[in-house]
């Protein structure tokens, strides 16, 4: 028998080299800023670091689990800003009804989630039920988006009431102990989608339908409704990051969330997410938005290199990461 | 006799130690139908690979017009003007029909002659007497359409011995005879003809000739005439069950299942029978026979109409979770591609479609861990690591492992399709000892196979089925090869009757088909 080979069922193996990567990735990223600017490990530089990835972060942690079960969502970005667009009006509606107040800030924010879930479901049922490419349901969705948005924008700019402005500020500059709100929340999205993915059936399916979707299915997984709301909790997400950046601006136009999706796509595949879903980390995910971020946040800080450069170093190390990715599967 | 234009000589074929062609000889004449006949496994794909160029033999030669031909690849073979047409067909299916006879050697210098190419085609149509058009695309016909284009393909590199794997299996009756006078056309013509099938009353139609096959060895040549079908079954059968089935002792209890009218469209038709506690029912039947469909059918893949009652009472299952409420599983043929997931570890797989019992809303990796070490154990799967990626097993620990998931969910009605595919014989034992053992704790087992003596030495019944209908039923101590053979092959009712006393219970009515 093969007992003496079979290692004991507590051990637990050490990430590999190449699941680390981004994670050195990260902390040379920490020491090369810490290193050409003071400025850099500074609270004020790393919260608005941190604040700023947060948007993208909490929709790219939504992503992980998209990608993962062999999905895409192009749409995200044209979603938050129509989410935003939609919020803002009816903010800005309900206000004669309601008056300036907290209950008029937890209003938008239900529109925003409420909406977010409608895109979400939306984009998931085009997928699953029409049995439609996901590539082109959510080209197609993102456009309907940003038109949608700019429509009701009117081509200019929707602008949310100066006075609820004032009172929904805090969300984005305040904080709990000094910690701003968008951290926290990021924080305790990607916590919980670590620990979805990695602990609960949903995150076993996703990686077993994205592995492959008949031997699911022959396994008694429910496969439409998993990849149903992976979409839909994708869309939560979203919807939940606009709540979080209309205080920042206070307004959202055709321009709004531009690019978003391929930022949180470039952060899931960094993180070694599969692109062609299987293999899902959330961990990674977050290290991945934190890498954009900071290259970002070091070009404008350092003089090294023209920040117009940005979109090039990003690119170099997302094809970097895809390389890495396919060393690994291909010695497997 | 003329002398033959393509002939094996002692031809021998071994991977790695296995040698599965023990010196094979024959020859195929100008203007004769060959038939190559044997059971599944017997070696007839590998003798049209070695034909066809696509694979090189161990020893012995095949020689064209009598000298040694040692094509390295299908094409060179093709230049020699021989030809295979494989059961799935070499179409690319968004190509036209011209683009597709044409390919590879398309007309025309920096620009393509359609024009010449379109000409070309029609008179190889013409000349096959046949309607299609040369601008319509693969994708639009229908298979007999396809199977004539790749005949005309074929014709265009002016084949002189055309091997045909099972042009019929597709084919609707009227369509077999449109495919058989274009064979006698051919014949005419003067080319040489291998034609390989499953359907013996057609091999007694065409074949000049006929060569059984049994177990990588000749057994049998014949002219034709000199050879009855049964006559043919016999040959390609005889052959002992070995040792390496458990006896047969179950006590069937009461009725588990029970199906009546049940059909899968659109293959499965009118299925009735009955599978009581602690009884294996086997199914038998060609690949493409509905066997499959059927079981896809029962676990709610796929989408079916009529009655089935578990334990009498009428359920309907339309998914896999309500029939594992039901107390049904299915195991998959197709175990890398539907069964398994080869990138995940042991676990993982094992634990994929119970996992509602491994705790919500967080699993427990503590107790899929205690699964795996009790399954490892219980289905003696032999893994290097426990956290292997099951892709990296060997094809029978990988089935040991298909099984233990589907036994986690403890069935009652457990359906097996193939359980030995690709399978040395030490853990086909194994599996066969699991899957008596099985229906000795009262569990009712159907075991599909396309392995006669497997199906045969486990099975208290027998079913078969052919072209979507239960064909027959075998029981008890009646159940003969030559009598399931018979029933797959569809040879006469009169034949099989005579030669099963009366076991047999031809199964076309669907009253005809249940009998307790």
């Amino acid at each position: 028998m093969s007992d003496a080979v079979i290692q004991s069922a507590a051990g637990r193996r050490l990430p590999s080299l190449s699941a680390l990567g981004p994670l050195l990735a990260l902390i040379l990223l920490v020491v090369l800023g810490a290193s050409l600017n003071d400025n850099f490990l500074s609270a004020g530089n790393v919260t608005n670091v941190l604040a700023r990835s947060a948007f993208i972060g909490m929709i790219a942690v939504g992503m992980t689990f998209v990608i993962t079960s062999g999905g895409l969502d192009l749409s995200v970005g044209s979603m938050a800003a129509f989410i935003a667009g939609v919020m803002i009006l009816g903010m800005n509606a309900l206000l004669p009804a309601m008056g300036v107040g907290v209950p008029l800030v937890l209003a938008g924010m239900g529109i925003a989630l409420g909406v977010g879930l409608l895109a979400g479901l939306g984009n998931g049922l085009l997928v699953t039920k029409a049995r439609i490419e996901p590539f082109i349901v959510t080209l197609g969705t993102m456009g309907i988006f940003r038109s949608l948005v700019t429509w009701l924008a009117d081509g200019g700019t929707i602008s949310l009431d100066f006075g609820v402005r004032q009172l929904y500020r805090p969300v984005y500059y305040s904080g709990l102990f000094g910690i701003a709100w968008p951290i926290i929340v990021f924080a305790i999205v990607a916590i919980a989608g670590q620990v979805a993915m990695r602990h609960t059936r949903f995150g076993r399916y996703c990686e077993a339908i994205g592995s492959n979707d008949k031997v699911a299915l022959y396994s008694a997984v429910n496969v439409e409704r998993i990849r149903l709301l992976t979409y839909v909790l994708l869309g939560l997400l979203v919807g939940l990051a606009t709540i979080m950046y209309v205080p920042r601006l206070g307004s959202a136009s055709g321009s709004t969330g531009m690019l978003w999706e391929l930022e949180a796509i470039a952060a899931v595949i960094i993180g070694g997410t599969a692109l062609k879903g299987g293999y899902g980390r959330v961990w990674g995910t977050v290290v991945g938005v934190l890498i954009l971020s900071l290259i970002d946040n070091i070009l404008i800080l350092a003089d090294l290199v023209s920040p117009y450069l940005n979109g090039t170093i990003q690119g170099v190390i997302i094809v970097f990461a895809v390389v890495l990715q396919r060393g690994k599967s291909s010695s497997a | 006799m003329t002398a033959p234009v393509l002939e094996l000589v002692g031809v021998r074929k071994s991977y790695g130690p296995i040698e599965i062609l023990h010196g094979v000889d024959f020859a195929l004449r100008a203007g004769e139908v060959h038939a190559l006949i044997g059971e599944n496994g017997a070696g007839k794909s590998t003798i049209m690979k070695i034909i066809g160029g696509f694979v090189a033999p161990s020893s012995g030669e095949v020689r064209l017009d009598g000298r040694p031909a040692a094509y390295r690849s299908g094409a060179e073979a093709e230049a020699a003007g021989v030809v295979v047409i494989h059961q799935e067909f070499n179409l690319a299916p968004d190509l036209t029909v011209a683009e597709n006879i044409y390919l590879g050697r398309e007309l025309g210098g920096l620009f393509l002659d359609h024009k010449a190419m379109r000409a070309g085609t029609q008179a190889l149509l013409d000349e096959l007497d046949s309607a299609i058009r040369p601008e319509a695309r693969i994708r639009d016909l229908p298979v007999s359409d396809r199977q004539m284009v790749e005949i005309a393909k074929a014709l265009s590199r002016n084949a002189r011995v055309l091997i045909m794997d099972e042009p019929s299996a597709v084919l609707t009756h009227r369509e077999v005879e449109v495919l058989f006078r274009q064979i006698e056309r051919l014949r005419a013509q003067g080319v040489a003809l291998l034609y390989t099938s499953h359907r013996l009353e057609e091999v007694t139609h065409l074949a000049d000739r006929i060569t059984v096959l049994r177990d990588g060895a000749v057994v049998r040549q014949a002219l034709r005439g000199e050879l009855t079908e049964d006559g043919m079954a016999t040959a390609m059968v005889g052959r002992d069950l070995e040792d390496i089935y458990p006896a047969k002792r179950h006590h069937a209890g009461e009725v588990a299942l029970e199906l009546r009218g049940f059909s899968v469209p659109p293959l499965v038709k009118d299925i009735s029978f009955t599978l009581k506690r602690g009884e294996v029912l086997g199914i038998s039947g060609l690949v493409g026979s509905g066997r499959t469909e059927l079981a896809e059918g029962l676990v709610g893949l796929r989408a079916s109409t009529g009655e089935v009652r578990r334990n009498g009472v009428p359920v309907r299952i339309a998914s896999v979770r309500e029939a594992a409420a039901q107390g049904m599983a299915y195991l998959t043929e197709d175990r890398k591609e539907r069964g398994l997931l080869l990138d995940k570890t042991l676990r993982e797989n094992l634990t994929l479609s119970t996992l509602p019992r491994f705790g919500a809303p967080f699993i427990s990796a503590a107790r899929e861990e205690e699964a795996l070490t009790k399954a490892i154990a219980d289905f003696d799967i032999r893994a290097p690591r426990r956290d292997l990626r099951v892709g990296n097993l060997s094809g029978g620990n990988q089935q040991k492992l298909l099984l233990a998931k589907t036994m986690l969910s403890d069935p009652e009605v457990v359906i097996i399709d193939e359980p030995t595919r690709g399978i040395d014989v030490g853990t086909k034992s194994q599996i066969y000892a699991f899957i008596d053992a099985l229906a000795g704790e009262g569990k009712s087992v159907i075991v599909i196979s396309s392995d006669m003596p497997e199906i045969l030495g486990l099975s208290d019944r027998v079913l078969v089925m052919r072209q979507g209908r239960i064909a027959g039923e075998l029981s008890g101590e009646r159940i003969s090869e030559t009598d399931v053979v018979r029933l797959v092959m569809g040879t006469s009712e009169d034949a099989a009757g005579d030669a099963a006393q009366g076991s047999v219970t031809k199964g076309n009515t669907a009253e005809g088909s249940v009998h307790v």
